[in-house]
């Protein structure tokens, strides 16, 4: 032990220093338990594209198909559907679709690439349960609109473009997903109209 | 030689003087009324949930593909698995009971104030820990109300500005609730969180036997000691209290044993039905609720016509109750002597509570949405109001001694 004092100075300096690297060495060991909370690679594996026969789907039938483990609803509209949509602007949040809930080339009145076929994820965008599909009662939810999709969470409501109605909890339009036309009958879903 | 081998003991660890520390000569107000089972009653839950839980992990299975099936085998053909099952199910259930009328009397006898302020926050962390097993818990059965439950819990995460979207999927380790999710759920719901929880009343318990017991009262007794520094009002805990809690457990015993045997799935609300159907990520059940520990504030979120400002509310429903110590600015702690004011706020609040806890079980209507919105404010105004009264509340006069 030499007698030297005792330099308070260099002292804090260095256990200060010591602190700041221990801090950074437990932060990069935080790293690998963080991340590996991520989607694994097999999940991000079964998130490919899936094909979807559209060619028996009844005028007013809803089918579901699963993607990425979601269900994705594709709706048959009728022609008093689509005309029904355009007089519901004022009851909606978002009628032109501004928010990017839909691809560019989904950004139109029907939301969607063909009136006649609506495509859209069926997860509510408030707390993602699915919303029932009324094909003949949702006039009981909002007046003078014979058809929509009504969540059972929490009272959400839709028209048949997946616009969401005013004065529910719900914030933002359905999320229409990345798709396209492969021919007449079939659809593509999870790859964007114009990709590979 | 008993006594030698304490001796030896005592030498080496400090054994005896721990034991007296805190419960042989730990000085307990000597008039504790029934509202004073509860803390000893949840310790009692605490453990029935630690050892049932470790022997249901015996035979469960964590994975989407058999988590169902091995809740079904449980019940069916592992012996004694359905007792084991809903001592832990039911115990759930019980544990939220006693926490609420434990948090209720602090809540009327002030026990929440100066010195007892970290005392409160550790049983706040307490709750908030609980919530978090439970959520997670809920989820392992892998039933229709445990994943679209999940769905919507993780969701509320995705209302947080720009970094939400990522948070969910970081949550949920795939793109919705899936094996991955349940995997984890399980690591921390039978690992990380009840080791968090037994600290946390480790912590909870050093804190109470550091400033001492309220009481009904809400007097200090240590600020009248004997000659010998003994509260001339305090009462040793053992046997005193030991003795009176075995009575509350008898009590508590003879409820929660009529729930366990007879109505296990508490009508609907301890078990709800939808959960007796397995996962499906394709079909959402017709009426979505949390069990009905969850329903007040799931009722707040639900009446805020708002996505951000539903979770923000339903968030500062229990973030308020952190701050209680520094809410209340009155010196008086116990109801009994403070004013009739804070005694209609406090009735005002219980009521706001229990009716907002009806509101989350039921579908909303737009009169019940309305109905959610004025109890919200209601249960928010206690607060406010508490803050606004209590700097010049007119109290009675506390006495020097506990009165009985």
């Amino acid at each position: 032990m030499s007698n030297a004092p005792v330099d308070t100075g260099r002292r804090r300096f260095l256990t200060a220093a010591t602190a700041v690297v221990g801090g950074v060495g437990a932060v990069a060991v935080a790293v690998p338990f963080i991340k590996s909370w991520n989607p694994s690679a097999k999940a991000k594996a079964a998130g490919a594209p899936v094909e979807v026969n559209i060619s028996k789907v009844e005028p007013g039938q809803l089918i579901r198909v699963e993607w990425r483990g979601k269900p994705v609803w594709v709706v048959r509209r009728t022609e008093e559907i689509l005309e029904n949509l355009a007089t519901l602007d004022d009851q909606l949040r978002d009628p032109a679709s501004v928010e990017e809930q839909q691809p560019v080339y989904a950004q139109n009145a029907g939301r969607s690439i063909n009136p006649e076929f609506f495509i859209a994820v069926g997860l509510c965008t408030h707390l993602g349960c699915s919303p029932t599909y009324l094909p003949d009662t949702f006039g009981e939810q909002v007046e003078g609109v014979p058809s929509g999709f009504f969540c059972p969470c929490h009272g959400s409501k839709f028209d048949m473009a997946g616009r969401v109605f005013q004065g529910v909890p719900a914030p933002l339009n359905l999320v229409v997903p990345p798709h396209q036309y492969i021919d007449d009958r079939n659809v593509l879903i999870g790859v964007d109209q114009g990709a590979a | 030689m008993v006594k030698n081998i304490v001796d030896w003991i005592d030498a080496r660890i400090p054994m005896t003087a721990t034991y007296n520390r805190h419960v042989g000569q730990y000085a307990t107000p000597t008039n504790f009324n029934f509202w004073y089972f509860f803390g000893s009653l949840a310790m009692l839950v605490l453990v029935n949930q630690l050892l049932t839980g470790i022997w249901l992990t015996m035979n469960y299975v964590p994975t989407a593909e058999g988590a169902f099936a091995s809740i079904e085998y449980i019940m069916r053909d592992v012996e004694y698995g359905w007792l084991l099952r809903y001592m832990h199910s039911t115990g759930a259930s019980a544990f939220f009971v006693v926490i609420y009328l434990h948090m209720f009397r602090g809540l009327i006898y002030g026990s929440y104030q100066k010195p007892r302020e970290l005392l409160w926050l550790f049983g706040m962390l307490i709750f908030l820990v609980l919530m978090a097993e439970a959520f997670m818990g809920y989820l392992l059965p892998w039933g229709q109300m445990s994943y679209w439950g999940a769905q919507v819990i993780i969701s509320l995460f995705g209302a947080i500005p720009v970094i939400g979207d990522d948070l969910t999927l970081w949550i949920r380790g795939d793109f919705v609730v899936s094996g991955a999710t349940l995997n984890r759920f399980f690591a921390l719901h039978v690992i990380a969180l009840p080791l968090v929880l037994v600290v946390l009343v480790f912590l909870h318990l050093i804190a109470l036997h550091e400033v001492g017991s309220n009481n009904p009262d809400g007097i200090e007794i240590k600020k009248n000691k004997d000659e010998n520094g003994w509260p001339i009002d305090g009462i040793p805990f053992h046997p005193y209290y030991t003795v009176k809690d075995i009575m509350g457990v008898a009590g508590f015993l003879i409820v929660f044993c009529y729930v366990l045997f007879f109505m296990p799935e508490g009508g609907g609300y301890f078990l709800e039905k939808p959960n007796f159907e397995a996962a499906n990520p394709m079909k959402t059940p017709e009426h979505i609720a949390p069990v009905w520990y969850f329903t007040p504030f799931y009722a707040i979120l639900r009446a805020i016509p708002d996505k951000l400002l539903g979770v923000i509310g339903m968030g500062l429903a229990i973030a308020v109750l952190f701050v209680l110590p520094w809410l209340d600015r009155c010196k008086v702690k116990s109801v009994r002597y403070r004013s009739l004011t804070h005694k209609l706020n406090i009735a005002q609040f219980a009521v706001s509570f229990v009716v907002l806890g009806y509101l989350g079980a039921v579908a909303a209507t737009p009169a019940l949405t309305i109905a959610a919105r004025v109890f919200t404010l209601t249960y928010f105004g206690f607060f406010v109001f508490l803050w606004i009264y209590s700097k010049n509340e007119k109290t009675k006069p506390v006495p020097e001694r506990l009165t009985h």
